[in-house]
């Protein structure tokens, strides 16, 4: 019996030849917990959190920024403590990236305040002259869209129902509405009047950056304190 | 003579379908490559860095590539079987649809649906369009594999075998996702899950339409349009089975130092570097294939596409196992160093296997000689220069790169800040474009030439010596 005269035969040998290796890294590292541990301090992305991480795939950030720090010296010097694999547990899909054009922003979170966001998202350049970021104006120009909030945090399972995601989309409208919220004199500068009432994508987008890498911050403290 | 039968003036189609995905590929890279110093040019949101990115990519992938690997596998597959396409009529749907579908996944990628995955961007409607599209082609191959007359199957068609059956592995199980409307859906896969799947694909999808496919036109096109035969049959039945068993272990050297598991990136590394031997085993052969030949480097204008093609093959496989090593990795890793791998393997390997392979099949298919040899070197030598301007330049400036991020002061400070980096690399993307322009313009002139040798013309100018040169073996 000849392999090379058999198609349907040289088919078939070719799935087995492509499947050992597929099986023992991709296929079984997904039946061990040890690939994807969970932490109790690492929490879901709220309602906001979530819509602003879909803005962000939305507008491919991930072609530019990565999140993950390496175990380098300078790395972690740089970005802050090395990422953990228990921070990505709620991540579909992840967002670790291949390029780094921009810096890493696994720990961006509590970096800046608000404010540093709101001028920086929309006028990179002036900011920095030497900075090569778009400029993304109109993310403060559109209102999020919150129809299917509910359902994709029902799709991702992140343990809360629909009249709580109502609960934390009107709560947040108060909260970036308020004259007193803390970069509301930023926000009014970059955002037009008649959505100043409203959520705009950039206010989900700077509450999803203000997360990241915020809970690993209380996961280390927990495990210094027990040391 | 014109060859009219399905399978030829189905490749035929397929080949100007993916010199036209070329073209515009291009000139979105060249756009991207522009931002990169000029971002003022993120002029609207579909045009801003992110998203064009991912068409520029998907474009030259999906559009150009394997718009270039179905051309040359119809072609193929009817003469090494000696047995006219399967199923004509659905091969010609094939092209349509298939045309359809990049016309589609570009307008949703400059649109933003994407599910952020690199290579698997479309969204899942698309995918399905993309899963449809493989199993239309899947039975062309099987169909006609099956009814073929010649006895054994060349090692061109283990390829195609094998590029069937990994991209429909691989494709499928990393586009497993939750649909929560038509436009959005999210993976099934979490963390580090997805991560390690996603790089198992990444890694795969370059071996399954940037390797196995151009290999195959390699194994038949070089041995045709030379007039001689493969070196050894032995060497290519080693190297096949070692490439493909290979190949799937290596995903995570795309995650080195992150937070896949240790012993993952260790075994990837190991396979990463086991690939020299069977990549190079098809270099060795295409070598002496050309032993006491190689005065057709000169006389021959395909035979040195080929060659440089596979010779930069060659350090496409020597240089990727070398970025998987952990030392390299920390130092090499997300700078432009990787860019420059990528359009070596992109501008130099394909891009010079598949613009010969065309060539033959478009003057073989059209039963005329090529338009313009001379056309046909000027395009070369544009390509070749060009890559190299790109490719080197940013290599030197990946050596800048990583060494400026890992610079740090007597007490331990770092050097430099993130911006110093940026600011320093804006010579290098300049040069780069420019390299970028330079490969574009071969292009443009392959186009040239390749229309203007379907096109029918008068009499008097095939007359003309000058056309007539450097015919075929
Ligand atoms: C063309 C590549 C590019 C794209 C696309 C891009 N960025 Fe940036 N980003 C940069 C560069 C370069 C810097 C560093 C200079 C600066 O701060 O502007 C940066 C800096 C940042 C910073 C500050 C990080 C720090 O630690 O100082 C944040 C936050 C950020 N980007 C968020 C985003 C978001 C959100 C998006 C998507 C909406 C995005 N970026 C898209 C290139 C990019
Ligand atoms: C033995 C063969 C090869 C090995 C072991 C290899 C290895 C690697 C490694 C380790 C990286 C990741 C670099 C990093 O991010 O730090 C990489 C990236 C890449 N390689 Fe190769 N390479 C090989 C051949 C090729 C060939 C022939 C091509 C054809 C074009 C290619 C295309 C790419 C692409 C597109 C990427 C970028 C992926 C991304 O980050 O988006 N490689 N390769
Ligand atoms: C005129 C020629 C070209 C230009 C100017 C160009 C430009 C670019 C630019 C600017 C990037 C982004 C790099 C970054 O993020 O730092 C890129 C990435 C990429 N290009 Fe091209 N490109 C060209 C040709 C090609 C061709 C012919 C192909 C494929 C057949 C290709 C495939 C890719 C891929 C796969 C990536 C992603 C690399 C990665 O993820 O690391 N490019 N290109």
């Amino acid at each position: 019996m000849n392999l090379y005269e058999r198609p349907v035969l040289f088919a078939i040998a070719s799935v087995v030849v492509i499947s050992v290796g597929t099986l023992v890294t991709t296929f079984i590292p997904l039946f061990m917990p040890s690939t994807q541990p969970v932490s109790r301090y690492i929490k879901p992305y709220t309602a906001i959190e979530l819509e602003g991480r879909d803005i962000y795939i939305r507008e491919g950030c991930n072609n530019c920024h990565t999140q993950t720090v390496r175990p380098l010296r300078t790395e972690v010097a740089r970005y802050g403590e090395y990422s953990k694999p228990e921070e990505f547990a709620y991540d579909r899909p992840f967002l670790w990236g291949s390029r780094r054009t921009g810096p890493d922003l696994a720990r961006v979170g509590g970096k800046y305040p608000d404010a540093w966001h709101y001028r920086h998202t929309v006028d990179p350049q002036g900011m920095f002259a030497k900075s090569n970021m778009p400029a993304y104006r109109w993310l403060a120009e559109k209102k999020l869209s919150t129809d299917y909030t509910a359902k994709k945090v029902a799709v991702l399972g992140y343990g809360y129902g629909p009249e709580e995601v109502a609960r934390q989309i009107d709560a947040f409208r108060l909260q970036v509405a308020d004259p007193n919220f803390p970069a509301a004199n930023q926000r009014a500068l970059v955002t037009p009047g008649p959505v100043r009432g409203e959520i705009t994508e950039l206010d989900t987008l700077v509450a999803y950056l203000q997360k990241l890498g915020r809970d690993v911050k209380e996961l280390e403290k927990r495990s210094l304190e027990r040391k | 003579m014109k060859d009219d039968s399905h399978g030829a003036s189905i490749a035929r189609r397929f080949a100007f379908s993916a010199v036209f995905w070329l073209i515009v590929g291009l000139i979105v890279g060249l756009w991207l490559a522009a931002e990169m110093f000029h971002p003022a040019l993120n002029l609207t949101p579909w045009l801003a860095f992110g998203r064009l990115r991912v068409v520029h990519t998907n474009g030259l992938i999906f559009g150009f590539t394997l718009a270039g690997v179905f051309a040359c596998s119809y072609y193929i597959l009817e003469k090494l079987t000696r047995t006219p396409l399967a199923f004509p009529r659905l091969a010609k749907a094939h092209l349509y649809l298939f045309n359809a579908a990049i016309v589609l996944a570009a307008l949703s990628l400059f649109a933003g649906l994407n599910t952020s995955k690199e290579y698997s961007e479309l969204e899942w409607p698309l995918d399905i369009g993309v899963v449809v599209l493989w199993v239309m082609f899947a039975a062309n191959v099987f169909g006609t594999l099956i009814r073929r007359r010649e006895k054994q199957m060349y090692v061109s068609l283990w390829f195609l075998i094998a590029t069937v059956v990994t991209v429909a592995a691989v494709y499928i199980l990393n586009n497993l996702e939750v649909p929560v409307n038509l436009f959005k859906s999210y993976s099934i896969y979490a963390g580090v899950n997805d991560a390690n799947v996603q790089w198992w694909f990444g890694h795969n999808a370059v071996a399954s339409v940037f390797t196995f496919p151009i290999l195959a036109m390699f194994y038949y096109f070089l041995p045709k349009s030379t007039g001689l035969s493969i070196y050894s049959h032995r060497l290519s039945i080693i190297a096949f089975w070692s490439l493909v068993f290979g190949y799937l272990w290596t995903g995570a050297h795309h995650l080195m130092l992150t937070p896949v598991p240790e012993w993952i990136q260790t075994v990837a590394l190991a396979f990463s570097l086991f690939l020299i031997a069977p990549s190079w085993a098809s270099v060795i052969n295409g070598y002496y294939t050309m032993n006491g030949n190689w005065e057709q480097m000169r006389t021959n204008y395909l035979a040195k596409f080929f060659l440089l093609g596979i010779t930069f093959y060659g350090l496409q496989t020597l240089q990727g196992p070398t970025q998987a090593l952990r030392t390299l990795t920390s130092f090499f890793h997300y700078t432009e160093w990787v860019v420059g791998h990528v359009h070596m393997g992109t501008m130099g390997w394909v891009t010079m296997i598949v613009s010969a392979s065309l060539y033959y099949i478009v003057t073989k298919t059209s039963g005329r000689e090529i338009y313009s040899v001379r056309l046909a070197n000027v395009h070369f030598w544009l390509i070749l220069v060009g890559q190299l301007l790109f490719t080197v330049t940013l290599w030197i400036g990946g050596i800048m790169q990583g060494a400026m991020l890992k610079a740090t002061n007597p007490d331990g400070s770092l050097a430099y800040s993130f911006l110093d980096v940026v600011a320093a690399f804006y010579p290098f993307w300049m040069i780069r474009f420019a390299g970028g322009v330079l490969y574009f313009a071969g292009i443009v002139v392959f186009a040239y030439n390749l229309v203007k040798t379907a096109a029918p013309r008068p009499m008097a100018a095939s007359r003309n010596p000058l056309f007539r040169k450097g015919g075929i073996g």
